[in-house]
């Protein structure tokens, strides 16, 4: 589809207000009580059943975060949070016993529906208006898990990717099912001791996707996690571990939405990702947590922690997220580019409108032999709206002939807002070569009046120049979320022009 | 007040400043001694910068902070030899302190700071800023520094300001130069730190530069001290409308070196060039960090900062670029480059912009990389032994660098200390 008539379509949808995906389900919840402390993490394991080694594990990390402190360097500003004014699990009310999606609260299905997320098989992720009802046309679906405040609810086509020998279910039920591949690579990417969020995460998370491809194994479909926070005064705290193993290759979809409210909630998650040999894992997000009013009122803190561990020769972590959403987003996914040849990447697009505040970027550690870095990072500041781009690039000495390429582009719509980059790089080998470049500008004149005349109006203009900005990085997600990206992109930058 | 804190690692300036305070010039001076009062109770408290500080987060001082110093003891009058004029006029400092026996100052309004404490006393501080720990330290023991004036309108050419420390002693200099140049003013000041090998001192100049409206400051800074020396400078720069600050320092000496420069383009058309090249050899530290603060619309600035690296060592670079809401129409560049020629060397860098104006073009890049082998090869093949090539390799990446320094006399001095590093330390890279 040509980009212009993609920009219509989106501003069409567009038109029907700020936040669409604000609304509250009401259903039956269950709760532990308010507050953080060892017993709320003995609950949340007793509830979960898990063996005694992640108890502790659980333990240890409440005892390090007690110890820690906020990180305070991030250039976001937010009132001090009350960790004992928040409850650490609400789960909706289920029956016992395994769940099949017939089991599944209507309630629930009718939530994901809403969020154009259909919890059906053989259904497809909605993108595009008309654009492949039913996976007839050649495409394949996309399996999906969906995570409801601190439970998976459903997760879909698990029989299909069975076959393959593919593993992908909640992390409960990994650590029922699964527990010494969980134990093995949990917490070895992401330590319950790595930073204050990642600590609070290793000591209370609740649920979040699990997901082992075998050896050899392509995944025949994307897989995909759907987060959605509903209760109010909840934390979510999942934790993603996304294991490929030699010669695999998975591509995994994120998104996130919750109701609209007037109070903030905290979102502290972690993901960890291990690439073996050849292995390839394309981890792509869409964040769209309710970034609060145009006032900066309410809105998700999205403190979280993402890694991947390249572990193997040639082995290929890609990242790619659009982050429209969040009051506050403090996000860093890196790669740790351990094994020889492995290749890193991070693709993002960081919107910040109204009073939201990101302070994104990411971190490259070469270690091995010829490994190889590429950054491109787009960050859209409008309204009142704080962009930060954080980066860091470290090549060891042993990191023979690596290289790293980072783009940081930023572009200003309005004069209330800032764009700011912070690079770090740390050269430690001479065969290495390292490249950076970054620039600030804002919408050029000459590029609206073009649009202008040709009868754009002062809105498509912008957004058919922002979706063009942002193109290096949407061309890499995959394509349904390429569409929900660009609507997401102009709904964001509403109110912002004219 | 003045008591010391035995666990601050700045103790033994204190002690010393203990010592001395009612010697120091100004001493008679309330505010003055109020202000190196104050300077003491932040030392006291704070201590000199560790990396935990992000400011300081890749220069470790700690080295220096074990070695033991000195009172510089040169007797006043000892003759010195100096290094050949570059300039007609040029100011001497010897061990930080002025020598008027040396120095020749016809037709300018300049001349040593000391003597004329109780004038200046009130502009201390207020271009640099006293919560910079280099500024810290300087003004509680800066004891003499130069001033120097240049009328509105008047181009008063090039001058040379000369400082040497004497090496014998594991001396702490601490000088502060004023610099001031009134409305359409113009000076190339050429300034040369130097030291016997074998120094272990500690030089912490600290200028405060004030350019006024359409006036024209080239300063050029050659740092060529010993390799065991400790230098730490600061620059606060402030410039008015229209006014144009042209700065290059080039670090080669020190164990560990530091450039810092805080420059504020304070009216519209404000201009600022802050260049630099490092020369970094086996067991250096250079760094330098620059702090530009666009706080005016239409202003440009331009960096190009080349740091190369060989045996092992290490270069830093932080370079932050702040445009304020107001500073509209801003034109920002800044690009740093690392020539590594040893597998031991590391280059840190951090260009850093921080931006709340729309309608600006900022825009910064870094690079960092061995020799390019192609171009190596290109010239091998054309018969030119490897040494040479490579001297030629580095020059040229250097060349960049230096070639927007406009004044003859002070490209001349930058190459020929590019080509005396190249010499005693090209052979090992």
């Amino acid at each position: 589809m040509p980009a212009v008539e993609e920009t219509l379509d989106t501003v069409r949808d567009a038109t029907q207000g700020a936040y669409k995906w604000g609304f509250e389900t009401d259903i039956e919840m269950e709760f532990a009580p308010k507050g953080l402390n060892e017993d709320i993490v003995r609950f949340i394991s007793a509830k979960k059943n898990e063996p005694s080694w992640l108890l502790d594990w659980r333990l240890r990390a409440f005892e390090a975060w007690k110890g820690m402190e906020e990180p305070r360097w991030p250039a976001v500003t937010y009132p001090p949070i009350d960790y004992q004014d928040a409850y650490y699990y609400a789960a909706p009310k289920e029956k016992v016993g395994p769940k099949s999606l017939d089991e599944v609260d209507p309630e629930l299905l009718k939530t994901y529906a809403k969020l154009g997320i259909p919890l059906k098989e053989q259904a497809i992720l909605a993108g595009v208006e008309g654009a492949g009802e039913s996976p007839s046309d050649g495409r394949l679906p996309i399996a999906i898990d969906a995570v409801f405040d601190s439970v998976s609810v459903a997760t879909t086509y698990k029989g299909r990717l069975e076959k393959e020998g593919i593993i992908f279910c909640s992390i409960s039920e990994a650590v029922q099912n699964h527990p010494d591949l969980v134990r093995k690579y949990l917490g070895t990417v992401v330590p319950h001791t790595d930073n204050f969020f990642a600590a609070l995460n290793s000591a209370v998370f609740t649920d979040g996707s699990f997901v082992y491809i075998p050896k050899g194994v392509r995944c025949p479909m994307e897989l995909s996690t759907y987060f959605r926070i509903n209760a109010k005064s909840t934390g979510q705290f999942e934790r993603t571990l996304i294991i490929a193993d030699e010669g695999s290759t998975v591509s995994y979809l994120e998104g996130c939405t919750a109701p609209q409210r007037d109070e903030n909630q905290l979102h502290a998650a972690v993901v960890e990702l291990v690439a073996m040999d050849d292995a390839s894992i394309k981890y792509s997000t869409v964040q769209n947590w309710y970034p609060g009013d145009e006032n900066g009122k309410g809105g998700i803190y999205n403190f979280v922690t993402k890694r991947a561990a390249c572990r193997g020769r040639r082995s290929k972590v890609s990242w790619t997220q659009v982050e429209t959403g969040s009051a506050i987003t403090w996000k860093y996914p890196s790669c740790i580019l351990q094994g020889e040849e492995s290749v890193g990447e991070f693709y993002s697009v960081a919107i910040t409108n109204n009073h939201q505040q990101a302070d994104t970027g990411t971190k490259m550690i070469h270690l091995g032999k010829n490994t190889r870095s590429t950054i491109v990072s787009k960050g859209i500041s409008a309204g009142k709206g704080q962009n930060t781009y954080r980066g860091l690039v470290r090549i060891s000495p042993k990191a023979a002939n690596a290289r790293n390429f980072t783009q940081c582009d930023s572009l200003l719509i309005g004069d209330l807002c800032g764009a700011h980059t912070v690079p770090y790089i740390e050269n430690r080998c001479m065969t290495a070569k390292t490249e950076h470049e970054a620039t600030t500008s804002r919408i050029a004149e000459d590029q609206l009046f073009y649009c202008r005349q040709r009868g754009l109006s002062q809105e498509d203009a912008v957004g058919l120049i922002v979706n063009g900005f942002c193109r290096e990085v949407l061309k890499e997600l995959p394509m349904e979320f390429a569409v929900e990206a660009q609507k997401l992109l102009q709904i964001s930058l509403e109110g912002s022009v004219g | 007040m003045n008591s010391v804190s035995p666990t601050s690692n700045a103790a033994a300036f204190l002690h010393r400043y203990a010592g001395l305070a009612g010697r120091l010039p100004g001493a008679d001076i309330p505010a003055l001694r109020a202000l190196r009062d104050a300077a003491a109770e932040t030392l006291t408290a704070a201590g000199l910068p560790s990396r935990r500080l992000e400011a300081w987060r890749y220069t470790d001082l700690a080295p220096m902070l074990r070695g033991e110093f000195r009172e510089a003891l040169t007797p006043v009058d000892e003759a010195v030899a100096l290094p050949p004029a570059r300039a007609d006029r040029r100011a001497v400092f010897v061990d930080g302190r002025f020598r008027a026996d040396l120095s020749s100052l016809d037709g300018l309004v300049a001349g040593s700071l000391a003597e004329v404490i109780e004038t200046v006393a009130p502009r201390l501080n207020t271009v640099a800023s006293a919560s910079q720990p280099m500024v810290t330290l300087n003004t509680l023991l800066f004891e003499d520094g130069l001033v120097l004036e240049v009328p509105a309108g008047t181009d008063a050419g090039r001058v040379e300001l000369l400082s040497l420390v004497s090496g014998e002693t594991a001396a702490t200099v601490h000088p502060r130069h004023l610099i001031r140049l009134a409305r359409g003013a113009r000076l190339v000041l050429l300034e040369t730190a130097l030291s016997p090998a074998g120094s272990a001192h500690l030089h912490n100049p600290v200028f405060e530069i004030e350019v006024a409206e359409d006036a024209v400051l080239t300063h050029v800074r050659v740092q060529r001290e010993a390799e065991s020396a400790y230098h730490l400078a600061h620059l606060g720069v402030r410039v008015a409308e229209g006014g144009t600050y042209d700065g290059f320092v080039l670090n080669a000496g020190g164990k560990i070196s530091r450039s810092e420069t805080h420059l504020a383009l304070l009216g519209p058309r404000a201009a600022a060039h802050l260049n630099g090249a490092q020369l970094v050899a086996n067991g250096q530290l250079a760094d330098t960090t620059t702090a530009l603060d666009h706080a005016a619309p239409n202003c440009a600035s331009r960096q190009t900062v080349k740091t190369v690296l060989s045996g092992r060592s290490r270069g830093v670079f932080q370079g932050k670029i702040l445009v304020r809401r107001e500073a509209q129409k801003t034109d920002g560049y800044q690009m740093n480059q690392a020539l590594l020629l040893s597998e031991e060397a590391e280059i840190d860098s951090k260009p850093q912009l921080e931006i709340y104006a729309d309608d600006v073009k900022c825009s910064h890049g870094a690079t960092a990389g061995a020799l390019d082998e192609d171009s190596l090869f290109y010239l091998r093949s054309r018969g030119i032994p490897a040494g040479p090539a490579r001297a030629m390799l580095v020059r040229a990446f250097l060349q960049e660098a230096v070639e927007v320094v406009a004044d003859e006399a002070a490209r001349e001095a930058l190459d020929e200390a590019v080509a005396g590093w190249w010499a005693q330390h090209g052979e090992a890279a």
